[in-house]
């Protein structure tokens, strides 16, 4: 071989890599591209290009590089003029809110048990938490139904709340956080005289931060863009989020589903951006056996 | 430290509370319900889970669920391993395609439902595209065509996830291994059988068992793709649950939940034996 084909072959290699990953990205690309320039379109162009897969026009529908006239007028009525549609966005905030906070305050201590503090039982209660967190909706669908119905709650945005609250999946991400914290430290603040809620508070808290953010990060992305529970648990449609009213937006509204689509976008993907590094422990971390 | 078990108690309480009334206690209730006729007055027995297994729409519901794991999950297994070996092969520059590839997972269904139909349509841009290709347009949502539109979605949504745990099983192989290789003259394909694979099984086991059991949760992008009322094709669990909790048919819904949870119960307590002969 000579040193010139040693040299070019990695090249082209390393080449062809990138056009492969290019090309997957596209896939993602393209769809940020699609709806941020979508939401820029009038309604007379939104219809004209994909009016006919909304089923407002005749023909096939294409799609342009860039809107012809760029307009930001649908995203203004959106926020100017729908109050419909900022009762949606709050109530999307109403839930989501609460359960991930409840997410952390309930579960960060139950973490810590698990996690730090040996007790009888610890190995099972763990598996308790597991078992529950890798269940679908479908199963507890039911046993959330029959107690909501009891407690009245049906119908109202606590039911979507409680259940997530009580979300195990959480639990576990600070358990894994909390696993870092080494023992020996705990063991000194012990013989210092610390207890349980000093140690949990100036040694767990600090340094289990990142798995508490992992926590946080994965529980609002879940939250955000749940449709199974509210579609379940909540009837009346003045108390739907945004994520089940858009599914059934009017074709005839194309411009305002735009923007709202977009509206809908942008604080799961700011939370993403912000907390990528969180999101990806919180991900290797259901990775991490136990 | 002294009284271990009052002080976890305490911690525990809070959560462990929660999960006694919202999942434990009542799940106790699902499954005695599952024994009693509709009005939860008479025992049945085994007939209402008879009834379950014998109805045609939880046949179709739990075929359509088990070939969509059988055939999505070893695709998504292998695309997010392939992508993981490609990002790590272009170092430093992977971390632009790792953020791209992860982004699906943050993006709500209902943002892009917009979208995937503008996509998927019968005279949506899939098939502009087709036909300006010369092929002949395809029922995307309303044939067996909406299975694979369903499998495209998952992937595309979900791969950045296993991406991020291959990952990290890469990270736990020593360079030095393949520093080592290298000086003895390996070529990339050896490198990879030799060192890499055999590296890589204890995260493949996990990999494997995590993303089986999240395809149960699959649903989402089924109502991306085909809304409340789907085709044949991608009639889910999901679907049927939700058609019995319409109806109110608690007691079907108890029974088939039960199932569900059960044969769920035994996969996890595979894996955990799993995991624990792997140490």
């Amino acid at each position: 071989m000579t040193g010139k084909s040693s040299y070019v072959r990695p090249r082209c290699g390393m080449i062809a890599r990138f056009i492969l990953l290019t090309a997957v990205a596209l896939l993602v690309w393209w769809v940020l591209w699609f709806m941020f320039m979508g939401s820029l379109m009038s309604l007379e162009e939104l219809n004209a290009t994909i009016g006919p897969a909304m089923g407002t026009a005749e023909g096939s529908a294409t799609w342009p590089l860039l809107p012809a006239w760029p307009t930001l007028q649908p995203l203004v009525e959106l926020l100017l003029d729908t109050p419909q549609f900022f009762v949606m966005f709050w109530n999307s905030f109403k839930i989501v809110l609460p359960s991930v906070l409840g997410q952390l305050l309930l579960g960060a201590p139950a973490a810590w048990a698990l996690s730090r503090i040996r007790f009888r039982g610890r190995k099972a209660l763990t598996t308790v938490y597991i078992a529950l967190m890798l269940m679908p909706f479908q199963v507890s669908m039911v046993p959330n139904y029959l107690v909501l119905d009891q407690l009245g709650l049906m119908d109202t945005l606590w039911a979507v709340i409680l259940p997530f609250t009580f979300s195990a999946f959480p639990v576990f991400i600070m358990l894994k956080g909390f696993d870092a914290v080494p023992r020996t430290l705990l063991e000194a603040a012990s013989i210092d005289g610390a207890g349980y809620f000093r140690t949990f508070f100036s040694i767990g808290l600090p340094l289990g931060l990142p798995g508490i953010l992992s926590a946080l990060v994965l529980g609002f992305l879940e939250c955000w863009s749940a449709i199974e529970q509210p579609m379940t648990f909540i009837k009346d449609e003045s108390l739907w989020p945004l994520s089940l009213y858009l599914p059934q937006i009017a074709a005839d509204k194309l411009g305002l589903a735009m923007a709202a689509s977009l509206m809908m976008l942008i604080p799961a993907v700011l939370v993403f951006l912000f907390g990528q590094k969180y999101l990806e422990l919180g991900i290797q971390s259901t990775g991490i056996k136990e | 430290m002294k009284g271990e078990g009052f002080a976890a108690l305490v911690f525990l309480a809070p959560s462990m509370g929660g999960i006694l009334v919202f999942f434990l206690i009542p799940f106790a209730d699902t499954v005695r319900r599952g024994f009693f006729d509709a009005r939860g007055k008479n025992f049945i027995g085994l007939e209402g889970y008879a009834s379950v297994l014998g109805n045609s729409a939880f046949r179709l519901a739990a075929a359509n669920t088990a070939k969509f794991i059988a055939v999505c999950i070893p695709l998504l297994l292998l695309i997010s391993l392939v992508i993981a070996l490609l990002i790590r092969a272009v170092r430093p520059q992977g971390k632009t395609f790792k953020t791209t590839y992860l982004l699906p997972m943050a993006m709500p269904v209902a943002s892009i439902v917009l979208l995937w139909q503008v996509l998927f349509h019968q005279n949506g841009l899939m098939n502009t595209v087709l036909t300006a290709l010369g092929a002949q347009p395809v029922d995307f949502i309303g044939s067996n065509a909406a299975f694979w539109v369903m499998v495209f979605t998952y992937l595309w949504k979900n791969s950045g996830y296993d991406m991020i745990l291959w990952l990290a099983g890469l990270d736990g192989i020593s360079d030095n291994l393949y520093e080592a290789a290298n000086v003895d003259g390996a070529n990339a394909w050896q490198s990879f059988w030799y060192i890499t694979m055999p590296g890589l099984l204890p995260t493949m086991g996990l990999v494997s068992i995590l993303s089986l059991l999240n395809g149960f949760k699959v649903f989402r992008e089924a109502y991306l793709v085909a809304g409340a009322y789907p085709h044949d094709s991608i009639y889910l669990l999901q679907h049927l649950f939700n058609n019995w909790f319409q109806n109110l048919d608690i007691s079907r819904l108890c029974a088939a939940a039960t199932i569900l949870c059960g044969v769920l119960l035994i996969l996890i307590l595979l894996m955990q034996r799993f995991f624990r002969e792997a140490d």
